[in-house]
């Protein structure tokens, strides 16, 4: 299992879970909940933060925040 | 179990109590506007620094005849009743505590129709609450122009509370919403999964099923969902404007324009501002009878007014620029291709455009530091931002430059003044990321640095509500801070306009006699006199003894000794004193020093200054090594009434402008006695 942090940019993959309480919340209100499909549409010019696209609109979340969520890559 | 009651008798002495909730960029704001127009007002929540929009409208209750008023309250936006920020624990505790004073007879949750699912996360929270509330799918006419139908009854029956189709933008659905506000709303029946949630522990599972309900609610009463023109256009857009390095071209591109227009455009306004209260404290002067309360009126509180009305052309302007920036979805942008780089400094992604407006004038900067949500960082921000060269301290630096650095050229290429002008904005650009550097490790926080923030399609500006902010800052400005620079003001003029004893009198009384000496010489034919000296040059010449033995030149001769080791004698004293002010005010106070009239003629003020010498070593008082400690003590100290008393209004707390004022004037003090004794 990987984390958010390491997905390519345009590949998708599914939440699974979190490593870090207050983050959760603070996710899964804005829409990332385990069992989730996100993509990763995009990354800052210096690497950080990405934008991801989940439930229909775009994310952006630093790569430490985004470390915290375990995915499952779906190709 | 709570209840509307609107169309009772008793409804008609008791205001309905509407709360405006909802997550960030639903369009609440806009539903608030186009409910309230300007009847609307800002204040604060009781006890922090967050901002409580309130205003009122009326509707129709039973019949055509009996108008009902309402008083509505926005709150902050939130995406959960899970708070993080300060801003969102007020929203959560408005909603959820019934003792709160604020708690609502009804909540309208505002949702974005084109992000439901997200959206109806936060509707599920509030149907548990069991409190009267109604859904407003706000935006539905971007996505039923794409061909996405939503059932607004099914979704109705499914949630168990109304729902209205609105688009506040287009001031559509309105009527429909305000004629249920006339209709008996119960509470919400049932919990939205059927079961009261659990009050602690792991919430994780809770959620799951919420958006699992929330997913199956959708696919039943939406059909045909297709992806809305708006964020096809919003990828395109986003390709450049996010791009490594177009992302960058087109920012720098943006802030050229504002800051060019805002230079351009404001100067206009502020001029008539100035000429206008200049013509108003001159026919004042002429018109008032002569005494001491004309002249608090006329040099105290008229200057302090002038002192607080010209910055209003520069808050509008800025406020205009940010407003559209925020408004069309751009700042989002810019803060995430930022936020890296502000990061190391303790910043984040959104304490750019503070900073940066911060060389136009710290006052709109730190009003602007509201959109950073995590309190340390914003802290920090609106503490280093009056380190950027602000326009006040160009006509300082213009006079400065001018007397002690040649015009010649450097690499016969690069004009040297203006290259020591550069190194002046450089440099406080520099220190204030070294500050920040600094207060990172000093300010404790217990809240943790987000940057899990919605990217929203880009949308063309909402003039009425650009200009309804304008308003509102404006207001804000010449209200909340306007007090405290009117009193400074009146403090300052006091200073200035007393001395102890009769020393004025005997001034007066001086001049008085060589005016007379000087009409009798005249008759008597001598003409030689006039070369000398004439009628200006003597009051000019009173006016400066009258400044020296004031107050505030006493105060300039007590702290002589304080500031000798930076290369300033008691005349500068005094200037640092009258600057407080404003830090422009150091070439009038100067001006006045060596009566050189008026203090628009710069040349003459230049003159004056450098021919003036020490009357102890003989040497000029305005050497190279002076001038610079002078720049470089304007770079860094906290010389602005209104920026101070502008920080004391946005932290609710006496002790960070002082803070402010203490560590810029330990900067200050510090690098220009190093600078002095380095040019020496």
């Amino acid at each position: 299992m990987s984390t958010l942090a390491e997905l390519k940019k345009g590949q998708s993959a599914v939440i699974d879970s979190f490593t870090d309480q207050d983050m959760s919340v603070k996710l899964m209100e804005m829409g990332c909940v385990p069992g989730e499909t996100v993509t990763l549409e995009k990354i800052a010019p210096f690497g950080d933060p990405i934008a991801i696209k989940v439930s229909g609109y775009l994310l952006s979340l630093r790569l430490a925040e985004a470390s915290t969520v375990l995915v499952l890559r779906t190709k | 179990m709570p209840a509307v009651n609107t169309s009772s008798t008793a409804g008609a002495e008791r205001k309905l109590k509407i709360a405006l909730a909802g997550n960030p960029n639903s369009g609440k704001s806009t539903l608030f506007n186009a409910l309230t127009g300007l009847h609307q007002s800002t204040g604060n929540f009781p006890g922090v620094t967050v901002d409580k929009k309130t205003g009122t409208f009326t509707f129709y209750s039973g019949g055509l005849d009996k108008k009902t008023e309402a008083e509505v309250i926005d709150l902050p936006g939130i995406y959960s009743l899970y708070p993080v920020s300060l801003d969102e624990s007020v929203a959560v505790e408005v909603i959820t505590h019934r003792s709160n004073p604020d708690y609502p007879d009804l909540i309208v949750v505002v949702v974005d129709a084109s992000n439901l699912k997200r959206n109806l996360f936060l509707v599920s929270q509030i149907i548990d609450q069991k409190i009267p509330v109604i859904l407003a799918l706000n935006m539905i006419d971007l996505v039923e122009k794409a061909g996405t139908v939503i059932d607004t009854q099914k979704l109705s029956d499914r949630l168990g509370i109304p729902v209205i189709s609105i688009s506040a933008r287009e001031n559509k659905g309105l009527g429909v919403l305000k004629k249920k506000f006339a209709e008996k709303i119960e509470a919400p029946v049932d919990y939205f999964l059927g079961v009261a949630p659990e009050k602690e522990g792991d919430r994780t599972r809770e959620n799951i099923e919420r958006y699992r309900k929330i997913t199956v609610i959708m696919n039943e009463c939406i059909y045909d969902r297709k992806q809305i023109p708006a964020e096809v256009m919003s990828r395109k857009l986003d390709r450049v404007l996010t791009h490594r390095f177009w992302g960058f071209v087109v920012f720098i591109a943006v802030l050229f324009f504002i800051f060019q227009s805002i230079f351009f455009l404001a100067a206009y306004p502020m001029d008539w501002i100035e000429s206008g209260f200049m013509h108003l404290s001159q026919w004042s002067g002429a018109h008032l009878p002569k005494g001491e309360f004309s002249d608090l009126l006329v040099n105290g509180v008229l200057a302090g007014l002038s002192g607080v009305a010209v910055f209003v052309p520069q808050i509008a302007f800025l406020f205009l620029f940010i407003a559209i920036l925020e408004d069309t979805g751009y700042m989002a942008r810019v803060s995430f291709i930022m936020d890296k780089l502000m990061r190391k400094f303790g910043l984040n992604g959104k304490s750019v455009i503070p900073l940066i407006s911060g060389v136009a004038c710290a006052v709109p900067a730190i009003m602007s530091t509201r959109t950073i949500g995590n309190r340390k960082e914003r802290l920090i921000t609106l503490l280093i931002t009056p380190l950027m060269s602000c326009s006040a301290r160009l006509p300082v630096y213009t006079l400065l430059i001018a007397l002690a650095i040649p015009a010649g050229k450097v690499l016969g290429f690069f004009n040297l003044q203006g290259l020591v002008l550069m190194s002046l904005y450089l440099i406080g650009f520099l220190a204030a990321l070294s500050a920040a550097i600094v207060m990172r490790y000093v300010l404790r926080s217990k809240e943790k640095s987000y940057f899990i923030m919605e990217l929203p399609i880009y949308r063309s500006p909402r003039w009425s509500s650009i200009g309804i902010t304008i308003i509102d800052k404006v207001k804000v400005f010449l209200f909340d801070a306007g007090k405290v620079i009117i009193a400074i003001s009146i403090i300052l003029w006091f200073l200035s306009a007393h001395a102890p004893g009769n020393r004025f009198a005997q001034i007066e009384n001086d001049y008085k006699k060589a005016g007379e000496s000087y009409d009798q010489k005249m008759l008597e034919g001598d003409s030689g006199l006039a070369r000398i000296t004439s009628k200006e040059y003597l009051m000019a010449q009173k006016e400066s003894e009258k400044l020296k033995a004031s107050y505030a030149g006493i105060l300039g001769r007590t702290i002589e000794p304080v500031i000798r080791p930076l290369g300033f004698d008691w005349k500068i004293g005094i200037s640092l004193v009258t600057s407080f002010a404003a830090r422009e005010v150091f070439v009038g106070t100067m001006a006045t020093l060596y009566s050189a009239g008026d203090p628009d003629n710069t040349h003459s003020i230049r003159e004056k200054m450098n021919s003036e010498t020490d009357p102890q070593t003989g040497t000029k008082v305005y050497s190279l090594a002076t001038c610079l400690s002078l720049m470089i003590f304007y770079a860094f100290a906290m010389q602005c009434m209104s920026t101070m008393a502008v920080v004391y209004r946005e932290t609710k707390n006496i002790k960070w402008p002082l803070v402010q004022f203490a560590y810029m004037g330990v900067l200050a003090y510090a690098s220009s006695f190093i600078i002095f004794h380095i040019f020496r």
